[in-house]
This record gives C-alpha cells, structure tokens and sequence, in this order.
C-alpha cells in the first residue's frame, strides 16, 4: 500500500439530487473513492453520462476518470465498479470498463487488465483485494 | 462430404448441473464415455454416461484438494490420468481407480495460477502455465513421479494455454501477450528453446490469445483472441517428421465477423469442423470451404452460428474423440456443462 495519498486535495462536486430511475441505472452511486470519504460521483470520477447501458442488448459500458493521471488506485476503482455492477445487475449482463481516453498514463494497460475476466476471477479470490473493494462498495460513509 | 450441402444443426444433447461456480473447461475422456468438467467452485466432476439409458450423470465429485479456481483440465492419452490446473499455482494428478479418482501426485513451483495444462501425445511428458509468465515441462517417471525438466520463459505476460503438438514433441502456448510461442527441442535431449513467435507482425492476433488447437493431422492449427478473431495457420510437418529441422508456421486464414465478444475456446473436431465459444454466449461452427485459392490460400465458412447456447459467457468447448457420433462440451459462466450433438435434421 502506498504511503501517501495519490491525491491529496481532489476537487469536490455537489452531491446531485437523486432522480426515480431504473434499477440498471442506479447501481453506479455511492461507491466510495478508495482514498477519500467521498463518492466517486462527488469526485467527478463517475458520472450518470459515463454510464452506457443497453437493457435489450443487457450490456453496460462504465467510463471513469481518475482524478490524477498516474492515479494507482485505478485497478481498484475499475475493480469495485465491476464488483458493484455484478452484484446489482442480472446475470444475463455484459459488463466493459474501461478509464476515459487520455485521463491515465497507462490507460491501453488499465483498460485490458479491467476487462480480463479471468484475471478480474483471480483478483477477486484475494482477501487483501476483496477487502478493499467491498470497503470502497460499504454504503455508510457520511 | 459436404457439409455445407446438409441442414445441419446443434441439438441439446443434456444439460450437466452440479457445479456452483462458472465452469472453466470441459475435456472428455480419450478412451471412455467420460467427460470432466472443473470450476470455479475449486471442484472437478467427472460425468458418465450409462450404457443403458444413455444419458449423462455426475460420477464423483473430486474437492478437498485444489484450494481455489480449478481453471482447466486433461485427460493422459491412455484415459487413465486427469490432470487439473488451479489458481491456487499447483496442478494435481488424479488416477481412475474405477469407484473413485485418487490424488497421487502434486506439482508444485509456479509463482502464482496456473492457467492450462497439456500431456503430449505419448503421455511422457506434461505442460503448464501460469501467469508468472513461465511455461513448465515436468517428465513423467514411473511411481507417480513427477520431474520438473525445464522452465521456459520468454512470454511478457499471463500465459493462458499450453497445448502439445498431436504428433511431435513441441509444444505450443498462447499469452495475454498476444503472442503464440513454439518451443522445439532441436537435439531431443529436453532442452527446449522458443522456436518461433507469432506475433501481430506475423499476422497475427492484436489482444490476447486465449485457446489453439490442431486439426488430426497437425498440419493447421487454429488460434482465438480477445481481438474478436479466429485464425488458422498452417506449417509443413512432414518436414519436421523426416528430421529436415524446424518448419515455421504461417498465417493461412482470419475468421473475423463471427463473435462480438472475446472467443474464449476453440477446438479443432476429426472431421475438420472448428467450434468456437465466445462470450456472446455463442457456439460457432466453421469448415473450409475447399475453394483452391492459389493467391489467398484456404478460407473457411461458417458452417452454423447457435446463439444463446448458454446464458451467460462460454468457456471452453471441445469435440468428443467419439466415432460415432458428433458430440460437442460446452462449458459456462452460467455454471453448467451441455452436451451438443451435430446432427442432420430432415
């Protein structure tokens, strides 16, 4: 684990008011930023128009942006949003990641480790990793 | 035969239930009715078939060894050994002892997953890999002995399958690396060397390559990637059969357009038909189209496309050795195994 943080003074957005909608379209709030007790959402990391989905196709595309372009907490978030999308969305789903273009030094790398399905599978049996993915998905942190 | 000529489709033989997990890989028995399944769940179940009513039953269940992801399995040539690759970087072998499977030898020494395992055609040797970017030979000795022979490194990255020749001793994998790698012992005196690299300059795939398999002859062989495409390469083997040194492999042919997800599992049947599992949840089934082109060389034709064979991602699909009938495994993130049979529909 790094010593310092990656960012240290990350920019804070209002929090938006929520509106009614579908399950598939709500399941991207409140995922905790793995460094500060914001959601990604108030980070601008995530936000409703990063979210492509296609109920009929049952495929969704997540865009993130990390705050900062070396961010190493990358894998991470990419992980706890897939995590987050298997757990809310039906099976039937097919689920990319993938960071914005130009928001990571080493984006082409990211977006292939984040959407290897088996490396994703080996990941998830770590205990170290699972741990820090469901604390990023705990809902209680206001 | 021309099976283009015939109406041709992919019936549901039966639907294999049991494990709790995404099933990884399917591999039926050379010898014997079995098929072997192993999943995410840590398990593998060997299904069998009764004589009598000719249906499909789980036989035993083999647990309590592989402490995470069994990701594939193999059967020896003879029938009598499975050997099962796990994420918890050991690779068991199991011996059929008729009621019940035993566990007789352990290999132990990658890094962290092993990903795939192969035994060559005489049974004297077996291969693994891992995503310590290392591919292992072990000798196999009398006594349930297992030796390591050699560690062979030059991959970048996670290597996803081994697989033998059919008919020679060398031995190919395919990397998260986009690269396929043949490795040759030239003098036979175990000390294999990369002897070829199929790389994006060689034609071939642009993102990771995920499964290879070759025809019965092994003189083709067939490649799947995440980068959406089957490929089919070809070498003069009777070159390497008559000892006149290495024959290189060269790109013959690309299916492209067929899958929109990544192709996971591609396997190579006796009578030339090239299955494909993808995570469309799609089977396909291509055959070559024997149009002699002298310029563009061989093509293949789609020969059936059977959406939603399963409700989720298909991983693995293999052919049964079977002569009697076209008997097809798929494997599935939805947790079952099916068994397809290609059949003539009137």
């Amino acid at each position: 684990m790094v010593s310092g943080l990656i960012n240290e003074n990350p920019t804070v957005y209002e929090r938006k008011e929520r509106r009614v909608r579908t399950d598939s379209t709500n399941t991207d709030e409140d995922i905790r930023d793995p460094e500060h007790p914001y959601s990604l959402e108030q980070l601008k990391v995530l936000t409703e128009d990063s979210v492509e989905v296609d109920d009929f196709k049952s495929y969704v595309r997540v865009t993130f942006t990390p705050t900062v372009e070396h961010c190493s907490m990358a894998t991470i978030i990419g992980l706890s949003v897939r995590v987050k999308l298997m757990r809310s969305l039906p099976p039937r789903y097919k689920i990319d990641i993938r960071v914005a273009p130009g928001s990571h030094a080493t984006e082409a790398a990211l977006n292939k480790q984040l959407n290897d399905k088996e490396r994703v599978a080996a990941a998830l049996e770590n205990p170290n990793l699972v741990e820090m993915v469901d604390e990023c998905l705990s809902p209680s942190f206001e | 035969m021309d099976l283009m000529e015939k109406n041709l489709e992919l019936i549901e033989v039966q639907k294999l239930e049991g494990h709790t997990d995404r099933v990884w890989n399917a591999a039926w028995n050379p010898v014997s009715p079995i098929l072997a399944s192993c999943s995410g769940d840590n398990s593998v179940r060997i299904w069998e078939q009764s004589s009598l009513s000719r249906s499909w039953s789980c036989k035993t269940v083999l647990e309590e060894t592989h402490t995470r992801t069994v990701r594939s399995c193999s059967w020896s040539p003879s029938g009598k050994l499975l050997a099962t690759a796990s994420f918890d970087g050991t690779t068991a072998i199991w011996e059929d002892l008729g009621d019940e499977f035993e566990c007789i030898s352990t290999l132990e020494g990658h890094e962290n997953e092993v990903k795939s395992v192969s035994w060559n055609a005489s049974g004297s040797y077996l291969a693994t890999c891992s995503r310590d970017k290392s591919v292992w030979i072990w000798e196999v000795l009398g006594g349930n002995e297992y030796d390591c022979a050699s560690v062979l490194n030059g991959h970048t990255q996670d290597v996803k399958m081994v697989l033998w020749h059919p008919t020679l001793d060398v031995l190919f994998s395919c990397s998260y690396d986009n690269t396929i790698k043949v490795w040759w012992s030239e003098d036979d005196d175990g000390d294999y060397q990369c002897v070829q690299t199929l790389d994006e300059s060689s034609n071939g795939h642009s993102s990771t390559v995920w499964a290879i398999s070759f025809n019965a002859a092994g003189d083709k062989m067939v490649t799947c990637s995440d980068d959406l495409t089957l490929k089919i390469w070809g070498a003069d083997i009777s070159m390497m059969h008559s000892g006149e040194g290495y024959a290189p492999w060269t790109h013959l042919c690309t299916l492209s357009g067929y899958h929109d997800r990544t192709i996971f599992s591609t396997h190579w049947s006796s009578e030339d038909i090239i299955a494909s599992g993808a995570g469309d949840d799609a089977i396909g089934l291509f055959v070559d189209s024997k149009q002699h082109d002298p310029v563009n060389g061989p093509s293949f034709n789609l020969l059936l496309k059977k959406e939603k064979a399963h409700e989720m991602d298909i991983n693995s699909v293999q052919w049964s050795s079977s002569k009697e009938s076209r008997l097809l495994a798929s494997a599935s993130d939805d947790g079952m195994v099916k068994i397809w049979q290609l059949e003539t529909i009137p």
